[in-house]
């Protein structure tokens, strides 16, 4: 059975500030709830006494040393910018942000 | 937009109804050198957008990499708490979308934090202390910076866009999040701010942190909630968001009670939201309530690998650690022999690391604490400034106190010493030269001006003849005053009384 429903990916739309179409609500409903099914199918695979795994590779401990290294120029970040001004990213008002 | 200004109870009456619940989330940027996960400068005041890197801007297929001592220093934080650190622990991204994120998450921690289960001794100005527990610290990072241009206020509201600096972004944070803190009573807004005061006490302390409320280094949000007295179960809460200076803290907190209570006596239940504070009206506004936005839907990082301490590790750090603030103050007051009273003055007058260093400069305490509580704290206070911010230095204590040991100046010339020197007219001695403020030592012009005392009040001298011995006060102030100040008054009181026959 499906663990998507339609008002879950509105909601998730919604989250992301994505506006969807109802058809696209749709399709990617039924998208999202293969993935879903497709992943879930492991835990029969996975019984009681594997634990749960967030890093398939067994790392831990990998840093950096504090010290400085190369930087963009302003320019270089802002190259991708759909706008911009006075040096900085220029985005439109959203009033729900803290 | 103009808000309604809104209904408060008087704070007493709003303890006598009510016992307030305080919790705090405090954010502590650490003074590393490169970002959390990126080598990006850490730094504060240079031009927009030149401290990113490809990580920091959330560029497709960048890869972060953790920062080893700001790992160590949210340890250090933790260890400074009375915290256990994680034996493993993992970052997680929280999920939100907003332009002060370009990742559109922050990197944080969830369920597993690096340090947890702590508490801390919070002393009040009264010397009454109440301890705070602490839930946990966790490492996360910062947001880029916001402006909201256009509209009319420059607030957000009526902006019409944002221009956004991600200098900030990416800039380690430390996350300190305390338990509820039941029992303040009337104290909570004292409590309040004094708990916002060690924190940052102990992070600069630590030296892992600049530590300046003003640059956004320490940053308190304070929740704030209000149970009828007797009873039990926690009220709804309030969190006031970035409530950035020592005193802002304790007014909001103060400020909240109030409010809650005036909401709770109407009838009416009490709105979870965030509040923004108002430093001019001293009030706070409703900011957002709790909602969808709040579904931060976490997950562990899949590009950074867990943190697994070691107890060889944190022994190594815990070594690292400077004495604490507290019991550093204890050592000190034991040293130093002053009394509760004495010494609380001393801390609350903002002048302990001074009088120490004075002291280790040669002077005793009960002189050093003359100095910095007297002559040089009431200068602080009329310039307005810290007492350590005058320029007066050790050594320039410990010569005013030999020219007033060796009898040159006496503690009314000194005063006038220490003007000139502040003054820049040179050192002590240099200053007694210029002004001709050495103390009469010759007994000639001494006498003189005794006797035109004696003339002057040929009664008093009377009573003194007499035996009453105490008038001779009104005669040594004549001869102060005519020697402007520059007699060694003990000296003048021995002259009159062997002028008049009289025996001390």
């Amino acid at each position: 059975m499906a663990e998507i429903n339609r008002e879950d990916v509105a909601h998730l739309a919604r989250l992301a500030h994505i506006d969807m179409s109802a058809e696209e609500l749709d399709r990617m409903t039924g998208e999202l709830a293969v993935i879903v099914d497709s992943i879930k199918r492991v835990s029969e695979v996975a019984g009681d006494d594997i634990p749960t795994t967030s890093h398939p590779i067994p790392l831990s401990n990998v840093y950096r040393e504090d010290v400085v290294g190369e930087t963009l120029t302003n320019e270089e970040a802002l190259s991708g910018a759909p706008d911009n001004a006075d040096g900085r990213f220029k985005v439109p008002a959203i009033l729900d942000g803290e | 937009m103009v808000m309604a200004t809104e209904e408060i109870l008087s704070f007493e009456e709003a303890l006598e109804k009510y016992d307030p619940v305080l919790g705090f989330e405090v954010h502590v940027e650490l003074n590393t050198q490169t970002k959390m996960f990126s080598s990006a400068p850490n730094a504060f005041g240079d031009t927009p957008n030149t401290n990113v890197t490809p990580v920091d801007l959330g560029l497709p297929g960048v890869l972060p990499v953790v920062n080893r001592v700001a790992v160590e220093s949210s340890i250090k934080i933790g260890l400074a708490l009375g915290c256990k650190i994680a034996e493993k622990c993992y970052f997680a991204r929280k999920n939100y979308f907003y332009p002060d994120t370009p990742k559109n998450f922050q990197t944080s921690q969830y369920d597993d934090p690096i340090a947890y289960d702590g508490s801390i001794d919070i002393e009040l100005a009264d010397g009454t202390v109440f301890t705070v527990e602490i839930e946990r610290a966790h490492m996360e990072e910062d947001a880029g910076k916001l402006t909201h241009m256009g509209g009319s206020t420059g607030r957000i509201h009526g902006a019409e866009f944002s221009l956004v600096d991600y200098n900030r972004a990416g800039v380690p944070l430390v996350e300190i999040v305390t338990k509820p803190i039941v029992g303040a009573g009337a104290r909570a807004p004292e409590l309040a701010k004094a708990y916002v005061a060690a924190i940052r006490e102990i992070v600069k302390n630590l030296g892992v942190s600049d530590a300046k409320m003003e640059r956004g280094n320490v940053r308190c949000d304070a929740n704030v909630s209000l149970k009828p007295k007797g009873q039990e179960k926690f009220g709804t809460r309030t969190e006031t968001k970035n409530v950035n200076s020592l005193r802002a803290v304790e007014h909001a907190v103060r400020y909240e009670i109030q409010r809650h209570a005036a909401v709770l006596d109407s009838g009416t239940p009490i709105t979870q939201e965030t509040r923004h504070w108002h430093e001019d009206t001293r009030s706070t506004t409703s900011g957002r309530p709790k909602s969808d936005a709040d579904d931060y839907r976490y997950f562990p990082e899949p590009d950074l690998v867990p943190i697994v301490t070691t107890e060889d590790w944190i022994e190594r750090l815990r070594a690292e650690l400077p004495e604490p603030p507290a019991e550093r103050r204890k050592r000190l007051q034991q040293d130093w022999g002053y009394s509760d009273a004495e010494f609380r003055d001393v801390v609350n007058a903002g002048v302990m690391s001074s009088i120490e260093d004075t002291i280790a400069a040669g002077v005793k305490p009960a002189v050093a604490r003359k100095w910095w509580m007297g002559e040089i704290s009431r200068r602080a206070k009329v310039a307005d400034v810290e007492p350590s911010e005058l320029g007066v230095t050790p050594e320039l204590i410990v010569e005013l106190n030999s020219l007033i040991e060796s009898g040159k100046i006496n503690d009314k010339l000194s005063r006038e010493v220490l003007d000139g020197v502040l003054a820049g007219e040179g050192t002590p001695t240099e200053v007694v030269e210029a002004r001709g403020l050495a103390v009469v030592s010759d007994d000639g012009p001494l006498l003189e001006a005794i006797d035109a005392a004696l003339a002057a009040q040929p009664d008093v001298a009377d009573k003194i003849r007499g035996g009453k011995v105490q008038a001779v006060g009104a005669i040594v102030g004549g001869v102060m005053k005519a020697t402007r100040g520059q007699a060694d008054a003990g000296r003048v009181r021995e002259l009159i009384l062997q002028r008049l026959g009289v025996e001390g």
